[in-house]
């Protein structure tokens, strides 16, 4: 495993929690210039292999080298004096103060004893450049997209902390393509620099596209270190999960196989509902028991479009019929009295309550529908949330988990069985897979496809196009916030892309 | 460009509403009183409200870095009650007057650490701080204490005639306030300190993991606020030639809405000691009016203020919402 290449060498690393070995064993090299995926499902240990490398963990066993010298990394704050930095996933910036402050404040340069704006602005700016990204550094930070901040987020790094390894943490899943390529093209500029770039991420396109080496990891153990070039993309996969692949195309099948008979009964039918600013009108209808595919980019209308049938904004013109009947008064109460429910996108804002139980989160769906004064009792709840475990398979010692502890895999479960409790007509599922693993990801499709052989409709947003089209009976494409096309279940992911990107 | 400047409006809007109703109130009051446009109308805005002026800038640091300080109305009463005494015993102004800011600033690091470290809220370390400083002042006398002392005599009651103004005139400790503003602008723009003051109010979690003092910083904030305070106790025992424990009860409550009159957030991370300015100048107005008009009753301060921080809050989040969409 040495090499002379070698920024830092991790042999042997074990780390305990109690009741469970997070890491067993883990060897791990990251050479210079290099972007290395870091990969496995949730509960792999990367996230724990991240903490230790950024001080905020330490290893049980083992030895961690940053360029053959042998380490203890005692701290976040002594990671960074080592070079080690993380940009994570939420960044981790201030947005009141400018962008020049949140790259150079802790090394500002002063005058007469204090900071030196210009100066500061300037050096700002110049480091910005260097990752070819030009912008006014004196606006606040809070003005930019999160792409932007992320981007300013790695240049702090490489400002203050002179970083020689940087570890960046699921930094592309709230990015849409065009950020992501700008981040990309940062991340390749870096590379050229030398620099050893840890990239966690779920997403495999992106992982054939930036990648040198993969490492894998699978319950706490190392399975391996790859060339990117010599692993095909199934291999990639079975090596992650094992067991899942065979899953994933029985259910591909399953979908070419079933071809559900659609039921030509309308539950929703709108007609040039529309929001100014946010929503061109558009006509869409919604068939009892069919999945209704909605594909878009980031910005393409299509949590606009959610937020409009779930009544979370009233639309400006047309008209909306659930079961034949005009809805006059749009608020997320009326929807639900009318079966509509909505998983939001951002689930840990808008979805779960992290500090309640399993239980508690099922049983307030529950609550909202029997009102809030009506007690259940304690064993008619555990019944409900047994089952709902079950249903869904959340893995949970017990119903009395705090669903701040679970997987986001199995937090999204929560979330759905809290709706499901309340027994909707139309679900409507706004990113649900949306950072979990790909295991955890054919789970809820399954659940899916099972919910509508039920009778219930569904409206599925996601990014993940092979999803959509996957589990879809029809597929409604946004784009610029109006609805461009149409299509039934047989679309192939190219016209779809093709559509989405207007070419079609 | 115009991009820019609509920017600019937005990000200084409610400092731009705040001195605009300040402007506005004056003009109307001095239409309706024109005792008010005579200079020393104005100079005494800074004369009756200098103390306010005084513990704002401590507390818009505090309300900066998302805390607030409950305690600044009993560490004022604490310190004209002990420097009262402590002359009255006989020692000179030269060690009260320095003794009484290290206290005042050991009680703020006090409260201050006692949030960092054991994770209390704000609201509560600080509501027990004003009892606490309230209550010694009255275990130090019951009664009002009255100074005698020449010193604070002399700056009591030796005006300075204002250059440009025949007449007009404050008096030396009416310097502190806009001299202590000074300072303020300086550390909250021009220090590390100041800019990690603002970036703790907004994400305190981030701004430790950007690697500055967090813990350092709060604790420092909250001193400064006591040092605030007991320097307001000073001025306004110079001013009174008093001291007792039952001066300026409710000061605290006064002085957050005229932080938040301002422009600066409960939430923290937004604002400035300029506004504070202003919102302590709105208030000194009205109460100036109303002692022209002479029949109404005072409390119409207190309506007047409740009013005008409700607008002025309504603005406030009218602009955040505008800044949003642009």
């Amino acid at each position: 495993m040495a090499d002379s290449q070698s920024l830092i060498t991790v042999r042997g690393i074990s780390k305990a929690f109690p009741g469970v070995v997070a890491l067993e064993r883990v060897d791990f090299t990251l050479r210079k210039g290099e972007i290395h995926a870091l990969m496995g499902e949730n509960g792999a240990g990367k996230s724990t292999l991240i903490k230790i490398l950024t001080g905020v963990e330490q290893p049980d066993t083992g030895s961690i080298e940053l360029e053959h010298t042998l380490i203890r990394i005692r701290s976040p704050q002594h990671a960074q004096q080592l070079g080690i930095s993380t940009v994570y996933q939420e960044i981790n910036l201030c947005t009141n103060i400018s962008v020049a402050e949140n790259i150079m404040l802790g090394h500002e340069p002063r005058r007469f004893g204090g900071i030196h704006w210009k100066k500061l602005n300037e050096m700002a700016r110049q480091a910005l450049l260097r990752l070819g990204i030009e912008l006014d550094v004196t606006q606040p930070l809070g003005m930019y997209s999160i792409a932007i901040q992320q981007m300013v987020a790695i240049t702090r790094a490489l400002e203050i902390a002179s970083a020689k390894v940087l570890i960046l943490d699921e930094p592309t899943s709230s990015l849409d393509a065009n950020e992501t390529a700008r981040l990309f093209a940062v991340m390749r500029a870096l590379k050229q620099a030398g620099i050893g770039i840890v990239f966690v991420t779920h997403f495999l396109d992106q992982v054939y596209e930036i990648v040198d080496r993969v490492t894998i990891l699978r319950n706490g153990s190392f399975v391996g270190s790859y060339d990117i070039a010599d692993l095909p993309r199934v291999e990639l996969v079975a090596k992650m999960l094992g067991r899942v692949v065979g899953e994933l195309q029985a259910l591909a099948q399953d979908k070419a196989r079933g071809e559900r008979q659609p039921d030509e009964r309308r539950l929703i039918e709108a007609a040039g509902l529309g929001l100014s600013g946010m929503l061109e009108p558009l006509d869409l209808a919604i068939n009892v028991g069919e999945v209704l595919g909605i594909a878009g980019l980031l910005g393409s209308g299509r949590s606009e479009l959610a937020s409009l049938l779930f009544g979370l904004t009233s639309p400006d013109s047309g008209t909306l019929l659930i079961d034949g009947q005009s809805v006059t008064r749009f608020s997320p109460q009326e929807s639900i009295k009318r079966g509509v429910a909505l998983c939001p996108e951002d689930r840990k804002a808008e979805g779960i309550v992290g500090d309640l139980s399993i239980r508690e989160n099922i049983i307030l769906g529950l609550q909202g529908r029997y009102g809030w004064f009506k007690f259940i009792n304690r064993q008619k709840q555990d019944e409900i949330a047994e089952k709902y475990i079950k249903l869904l398979g959340i893995r949970t010692p017990s119903p009395d988990q705090l669903v701040k502890n679970l997987s986001g895999g199995n937090q999204q479960k929560v979330i759905l069985a809290r709706w499901l409790v309340t027994q909707p007509r139309l679900l409507i599922l706004d990113e649900p897979t949306r950072g979990i693993d790909v295991g955890a990801k054919a789970e809820i499709q399954k659940l899916v496809l099972e919910l509508v052989k039920d009778g219930m409709s569904i409206v599925f947003i996601s990014s993940e196009l092979e999803e959509v089209v996957r589990i879809s009976d029809r597929i409604v494409v946004l784009r610029d916030r109006a609805k461009v096309a149409d299509y039934d279940h047989a679309v192939s992911d190219r016209t779809l892309i093709q559509t989405m990107a207007g070419e079609a | 460009m115009t991009q820019r400047l609509k920017l600019s409006v937005m990000r200084h809007g409610p400092l731009l509403t705040t001195i605009t109703i300040f402007l506005m109130a004056y003009i109307i009051g001095a239409q309706l009183y024109p005792a008010m446009q005579r200079p020393q109308a104005f100079f005494n805005l800074f004369i009756n409200n200098g103390f306010l002026l005084i513990i704002g800038i401590g507390m818009t640091f505090v309300i900066l870095t998302g805390g607030i300080d409950l305690s600044v109305g009993g560490v004022l009463a604490l310190t004209t009650a002990a420097s009262a005494a402590l002359l009255k015993i006989g020692f000179s102004a030269a060690f009260v007057i320095p003794l009484m800011l290290v206290m005042g600033t050991a009680i703020g690091l006090g409260l201050g650490s006692i949030i960092h470290f054991f994770k209390v809220q704000p609201f509560i370390v600080t509501l027990m701080g004003l009892f606490f400083a309230r209550g010694l002042a009255y275990i130090i006398s019951l009664t009002s204490v009255t100074i005698t002392d020449p010193f604070y005599k002399y700056l009591a009651l030796t005006p300075i005639y204002m250059p440009f103004f025949e007449k007009a005139y404050i008096y030396i400790p009416t310097l502190v306030g806009p001299l202590l503003l000074l300072v303020a602008i300086y550390l909250a723009y021009f220090t590390r300190f100041g800019r990690i003051m603002y970036a703790l109010g907004n994400n305190e979690q981030s701004a430790g993991l950007m690697g500055f003092p967090v813990g350092r910083t709060k604790i420092m904030v909250y001193g400064f606020n006591g040092f605030c305070s007991a320097l307001a106790g000073i001025v306004f025992s110079i001013s009174l030639l008093a001291g007792y424990g039952q001066f300026a009860t409710g000061v605290e409550l006064d002085v957050i809405a005229a932080v938040v009159m301002g422009g600066t957030l409960l939430t923290g991370g937004v604002g400035s000691v300029i506004g504070t300015l202003f919102g302590i100048l709105i208030e000194g107005t009205i109460i100036s009016i109303l002692q022209y008009n002479g029949t109404l009753s005072s409390w119409w301060t207190r309506i007047c203020v409740g009013a005008l921080t409700l607008i002025f809050i309504g603005i406030q989040s009218g602009f955040a919402r505008r800044k949003k969409e642009l």
